[in-house]
């Protein structure tokens, strides 16, 4: 299992050599996809093992509660999976797409080490690691960002890197200060001392609040989402890709889900603070997009709002566990709610990964991102208009496409928990239908400002893109369709429910499947 | 950019070596005293500016070209993750074997982290080095997308 | 407030100069200097989190082996505790990068505009 981190990590550092041998050409990009295609397998290896309890992997052989640890459930196995198979792809694009920059190798380099991070944030067992791979993958982005070196590029990288360091100080304030009350650092150590401690004490919700606003920065959540409409657009097309789709979520969302459930135990705080903030990003995000001329910009901000979707739906889930215990009704809610918001983790990475690629393409083709030039693309481009509209109807929400189940999912999962009583949930209910709405008119404007109407200018001799982009784009773009299956009970068994049951179990290390989360599950399935 | 007067290249001629000296030293007795691979990195790259800053461009290439720091870079890299591919000899990822190659405190103990010590120096030595060449040396105005710094550099950490 | 809190006071109004310094100034390198302070104000907090009181009287001593080996048994009783010492290296080194990676973005966006105030390069507000 390390080497799920070690194999990128040899990547990146070999990179620069292999760079320097071939390159600007296609074939600099052979060795990384040979290894996230390695990773890929590797993740699937991981997923497909029948054994439910969580895979430990001490490192240096030093035992709990002093080792290092890397830890596999549920949870992160469901997070590698999307990390491997989104990276697999924007590395074939990017084998097509970089040709434009002359440095392939530092770019592949920094590729690798940003997936190595992305790895070790998702399977780290204790908190300082989490530390260490978190900054590795965003140093490792806030590069990528800025490799254009122009000057848009430029600032972006310079703005999101400020905030991001701000983002990973407060992150190691928090740890500090947790490593202060509980002296342990391992992240099952730490559950366990503070569910005997009972209850959180004041310098707990001030490491809380510290560990809200680093990751909350890293999530693009509203408030901290300042970073992300200047920073993903300006990034090259598979980096945008990579940024949006994985990198928010496995280092912002996942950690917060790891920190609120399995450290600081299930706290109804937490879920209306995640509540809130999500229903802002959506909305807030939602009504951006609709403004913007870039193409990008509009994804970027699509991005934050999208994210506020899995964030409410996870808020909504701790909330609803932690009055399980006086309610237990709302325990079915919880379950329905998380489930919801991890399949809306995996869906949005795959179509806004499938959007930012399309949207690559067509600067590769016609060299400008601004709605007003584009025109008529439909015809000319065959293969990235089709994967524009699937990932535009996907993420939209339109069935039979993977959106329409996640999004209805979450929005009957907040229903639910406000008929049974708890009215304010009505709010997020009601504003989540609406942004669906809202992303639906904002997407269909990028489809026909793009796809249809008169080729213009920029377009007039655009072609389809290489292979490479194609088939990357096309096979996203199946995906998108197919993530639909998700809602099969089989394909949920394996996939999603050991992350719901993980959360849900309270407990990090421990297998503590036990009757609870099974009931929780069952009684979800039912409902569907 | 040439170099500086003649008092300074003096100095540094007199100086330079025993700088990196100490930077191998504070490497090579990480694990009995404070410093390790990350600190006696940083001398040992100080020494090299030194050496660059005194005496000029054209000279120090001579001595340890762009092209050498790129590879040495990578290569401590290489060395530290293969002693960490090693461990599993001993059973697992980053096992510290042979156990205590020699009695606690000597020079010659504590297994493999000597060599990850070494591996670190070297890389974060050639590293800094390569910034600064990135940052001093190679600037143009204007330019297109050209030479990119040596950012892969910047994931070094001490896990002695 | 004691005297014993004073350091981590330090702290904390390191921290908060430093996001001062990020937040109002104009000058590029003066918000490069402000991640910075910001930075070692972390490192200064997880300091002063591994400092440990002893049971007896006498001052805590640093982590490092002396003696022979036999002295090792009342060191780890004496010491303060050197695990932030590990972490604190590490997030130094981080640190370091970013600082690094920030200097050479300044560095390209002079070269960009010929000037390092942030009003007049374009996106870089708030």
């Amino acid at each position: 299992m390390p080497l799920l981190v070690a194999v990128p990590l040899a990547g990146g550092f070999l990179m620069p050599l292999v760079g320097r041998l071939t390159g600007p050409r296609r074939a600099a990009a052979i060795l990384p996809i040979v290894m996230a295609a390695g990773i890929l397998v590797l993740a699937l290896g991981l997923l497909f093992r029948s054994d439910p309890t969580p895979l430990t992997y001490w490192m240096g052989a030093w035992r709990f509660p002093v080792g290092i640890s890397l830890v596999a459930d549920g949870l992160s196995k469901l997070v590698l999976l999307v990390i491997a198979v989104i990276s697999l792809l924007a590395l074939l694009f990017s084998m097509d797409y970089m040709t434009r920059y002359t440095s392939p190798g530092l770019y592949y380099s920094l590729f690798m080490l940003m997936l190595a991070g992305m790895n070790g944030v998702v399977l780290a067992g204790d908190l300082f690691n989490l530390f260490v791979f978190l900054e590795i993958a965003s140093i490792a982005s806030y590069a990528l960002v800025a490799f254009g070196t122009e000057a848009d590029e430029l600032e972006a990288s310079f703005k999101y890197l400020v905030l991001g360091a701000i983002a990973s100080v407060f992150v190691l304030v928090g740890i500090a200060i947790v490593y202060n009350v509980t002296g342990h650092l391992n992240l099952a150590k730490i559950a366990e001392v503070l569910r005997a401690g009972g209850g959180l004490t004041v310098p707990l919700y001030l490491a809380a609040a510290f560990f809200l606003m680093g990751f909350g920065l890293k999530a693009a959540m509203v408030p901290f989402h300042a970073w992300l409409p200047d920073a993903h657009p300006s990034a090259p097309a598979p980096i945008s890709a990579m940024l949006s789709g994985v990198l928010i979520k496995a280092c912002g969302v996942y950690v917060l889900c790891r920190l609120v459930f399995s450290v600081f135990g299930n706290h109804e705080a937490f879920g209306v603070i995640l509540v809130v903030m999500g229903t802002l990003s959506m909305v807030l995000g939602a009504l951006m997009a609709t403004g913007q001329k870039d193409l990008k910009r509009l994804l970027a901000y699509s991005s934050i709002s999208q994210v506020g979707y899995v964030v409410t739906a996870i808020g909504a889930g701790v909330v609803s566990f932690a009055w399980s215990t006086s309610e237990p009704a709302l325990a079915a809610v919880a379950a329905l709610a998380l489930f919801g918001g991890f399949f809306h983790l995996v869906n949005h990475a795959i179509f806004k990964s499938l959007l930012f690629l399309c949207s690559g393409s067509v600067e590769h083709a016609t060299g400008t991102r601004l709605l007003a030039r584009l025109g008529g693309l439909g015809q000319r481009m065959p293969v990235t208009g089709w994967s524009l509209r699937a990932g535009a109807l996907a993420i939209s929400g339109v069935p039979p496409f993977g959106g329409f189940w996640s999004k209805l999912i979450i929005i009957v999962a907040l229903v639910q928990a406000a008929a049974l009583g708890h009215w304010a949930f009505y709010v997020p209910a009601v504003l989540a239908v609406a942004v669906a709405v809202v992303t639906l008119v904002y997407y269909a404007k990028v489809q026909r400002w793009v796809l249809g109407g008169e080729p213009s200018a920029a377009t007039a001799d655009a072609r389809e893109a290489p292979l490479g982009m194609t088939v990357a784009m096309a096979l996203l773009a199946v995906l998108s369709l197919a993530s639909a299956a998700i809602i099969h009970p089989a394909v949920k068994q394996r996939l999603i429910d050991p992350a719901t049951k993980v959360l849900t179990a309270q407990g990090a290390e421990a297998s503590e499947v036990g009757v609870p989360a099974a009931a929780l599950t069952e009684a979800a399935d039912r409902r569907e | 950019m040439g170099g500086m007067s003649l008092i300074v290249k003096n100095i540094t001629r007199l100086v330079a070596a025993f700088i990196a000296l100490f930077g191998a030293y504070i490497v090579l007795y990480g694990h009995l005293t404070p410093g390790g691979g990350f600190a006696g990195g940083v001398i040992l790259a100080s020494a090299l500016v030194l050496v660059v800053l005194a005496f000029g461009e054209e000279f120090s290439r001579q001595i340890f070209s762009h092209g050498a720091a790129r590879v040495s870079d990578s290569a401590g890299a290489l060395v530290f993750l293969l002693v960490g591919l090693s461990g599993y000899l001993a059973g697992a990822f980053f096992a510290n074997f042979p156990d205590l190659l020699g009695t606690v405190g000597r020079l010659a103990s504590a297994g493999t982290i000597p060599i990850s010590n070494l591996a670190i120096g070297v890389k974060v030595g050639a590293g800094l080095f390569g910034v600064f060449l990135a940052l001093a040396l190679f600037r143009r105005r204007g330019e297109r997308r050209s030479m990119e710094p040596d950012l892969e550099v910047f994931d070094t950490e001490a896990r002695s | 407030m004691t005297l014993e809190m004073m350091p981590y006071l330090l702290a904390f109004v390191l921290l908060v100069i430093g996001l001062y310094a990020i937040v109002a100034k104009r000058n590029v390198i003066k918000v490069i200097v402000g991640l910075v302070i910001i930075q070692y104000a972390t490192n200064l907090f997880l300091i002063l989190v591994g400092y440990r009181r002893l049971a007896g009287e006498g001052a805590p001593v640093v982590p490092i082996l002396t003696g022979p080996v036999s002295e090792a048994g009342r060191l780890a009783e004496q010491a303060v505790d050197p695990l932030p010492q590990a972490l604190i290296l590490t997030s130094i080194v981080i640190g370091l990068s970013v600082t690094a990676l920030m200097v050479a973005l300044a560095i390209r966006l002079y070269d960009r505009y010929g000037t390092f105030d942030t009003g007049r390069i374009r996106n870089l507000r708030g």
